[in-house]
């Protein structure tokens, strides 16, 4: 195994400093999950491993009725969905962290390590995406936000400039009438890589219950995870029946540009993110309607 | 030549250090190092669950994990599960239920387990196997450890 040199930076700015003067040659280590696993395999060769996980604004988990929630990019999985309140507002962001691995992988992956990870089959990226996350990163030049769906850029490849890093996720309070859902399709039950997935969300306006605002995200079928804001902007103003889910699910499908690899094929991929969006939809209408129901009592 | 780092921890509630290669993984120290053989290196990549211990009260593959990183951690191997007076309900539990065949993943599945029924005393069949679902066993013994997890928590709620 190559061998390297690692480093605890106890400050963003111990770190911002390290990396501005060694970021070719480092990789930076949240979970782990994936970077061990690639240096074992010897497919990354870094010579400084930056340990960011001591550094106290990467380990922020909270959530306020004015600022809304905020994720540090070095919070693994397991503190996320076992945060009761956190788990009750945004139960579409704990359907992704909860299926990522096994309890073991949760118990150290982080949403920091699978956005800038970028791959195209990332579980959290579509659900942060239609929860309109926004990703701060931090450089040499301070502070910057992105909103999650401009992070990835190709296949494993993110936005960053060499001397920037993940931060902190920032989502909104969820509105009243807002509801979420992220689902994937994997051949086996638990602790496989997604086929295909799709992320929706929703907000139904409490009078008619006609969709007020809505986003849908597919996953594993491009390049990187897609906004699809066409299937989106399809259900505005719309009650949500079989046929608008229907066309928002078409119009999802139309924008995937899957490829056929081991895991499927172009015309399944396709297939899939019809499917996939409609349940998602569906899922979201009942998470939405619950919180109609929550709001009127 | 790179680093050896001094690494202080606490393992099964004893104060312990050691020096490591960065490149070292949990494992490898808990292994070579604090000859604590519980926990197997199965599949090396986080897939297999043999490999379990509980960190800092967070269930985790040691072989994920670097022995740098587990500086100032509490960490509980299967070898720390045992009580002073000998078995633990879930180890019992496994044996009453035959819930092993060739033994290689039940080491991991005792931690597993035992990080589950910290967090919740009472799961029911799904919550079981949802949170193994991380813990391969080759020789496909399932039902029987499921029923065993199941079993000892009922047992560990009766003797509270």
């Amino acid at each position: 195994m190559h061998s390297f040199t690692y480093v605890r930076p106890q400050s963003l700015e111990e770190a911002s400093t390290f990396l501005s003067e060694h970021r070719e040659q480092a990789r930076i280590l949240a979970g782990g999950t994936d970077l061990l696993v690639q240096i074992q395999s010897s497919s990354v060769t870094p010579d400084y491993i930056v340990d960011i996980k001591h550094i106290p604004e990467l380990n922020v988990l909270s959530f306020d009725e004015t600022g809304g929630l905020r994720i540090g990019a070095a919070v693994p999985c397991f503190k996320i969905w076992n945060h009761h309140e956190i788990a009750h507002l945004y139960p579409g962001l704990i359907d992704a962290v909860q299926l990522i691995g096994g309890t073991q992988i949760q118990g150290r992956a982080t949403l920091g390590g699978n956005v800038a990870n970028a791959s195209p089959a990332a579980d959290t990226i579509p659900s942060l995406i239609v929860h309109g996350a926004i990703c701060d990163v931090i450089g040499r030049q301070g502070i910057r936000s992105i909103a999650v769906q401009d992070i990835c850029i190709g296949p494993g490849q993110n936005a960053l400039a060499p001397d920037e890093f993940l931060l902190r996720f920032q989502i909104k309070p969820p509105s009243i009438g807002f509801g979420a859902h992220y689902l994937r399709f994997i051949p086996r039950n638990e602790m496989d890589i997604a086929v295909a997935s799709a992320g929706a969300s929703l907000v139904l306006n409490p009078d008619d219950q006609t969709v007020q605002y809505a986003r849908i995200a597919i996953g594993a079928v491009a390049p990187t995870p897609l906004l699809v804001i066409a299937a989106g902007e399809s259900l505005i103003g719309q009650p949500l029946t079989n046929e608008s889910i229907d066309r928002a699910a078409r119009l999802a499908a139309q924008a995937a540009q899957p490829i056929t690899d081991i895991r499927g094929t172009i015309s399944q991929r396709k297939h899939l993110a019809a499917v996939l969006t409609r349940r998602a939809l569906v899922k979201a209408q009942e998470r939405a309607l619950q919180s109609l129901k929550g709001a009127s009592h | 030549m790179s680093q050896r780092i001094h690494v202080q921890t606490e393992i099964n509630g004893e104060a312990q250090d050691f020096l490591c290669d960065p490149r070292e993984s949990l494992l490898d120290v808990l292994r070579n190092t604090m000859g604590l053989t519980g926990a197997k290196e199965g599949c090396r990549n986080g897939n297999c669950g043999a490999c379990n211990v509980i960190m800092d009260g967070i269930l985790v593959n040691s072989c994920l994990v670097l022995a740098v990183e587990a500086e100032g951690s509490s960490i509980t191997t299967v070898e720390g599960i045992n009580t002073p007076v000998g078995l633990h309900l879930i180890q019992q539990k496994y044996m009453d239920h035959a819930a092993l065949q060739c033994g290689i993943c039940t080491l991991g599945l005792i931690v597993a387990t035992k990080a589950l029924l910290d967090h919740n005393p009472a799961p029911t069949e799904h919550d079981v196997r949802l949170w193994l679902a991380g813990n391969l066993c080759r020789c496909t013994g399932y039902d029987k450890i499921v029923r065993a997890v199941l079993d000892a928590a009922e047992a560990m709620r009766e003797n509270v």
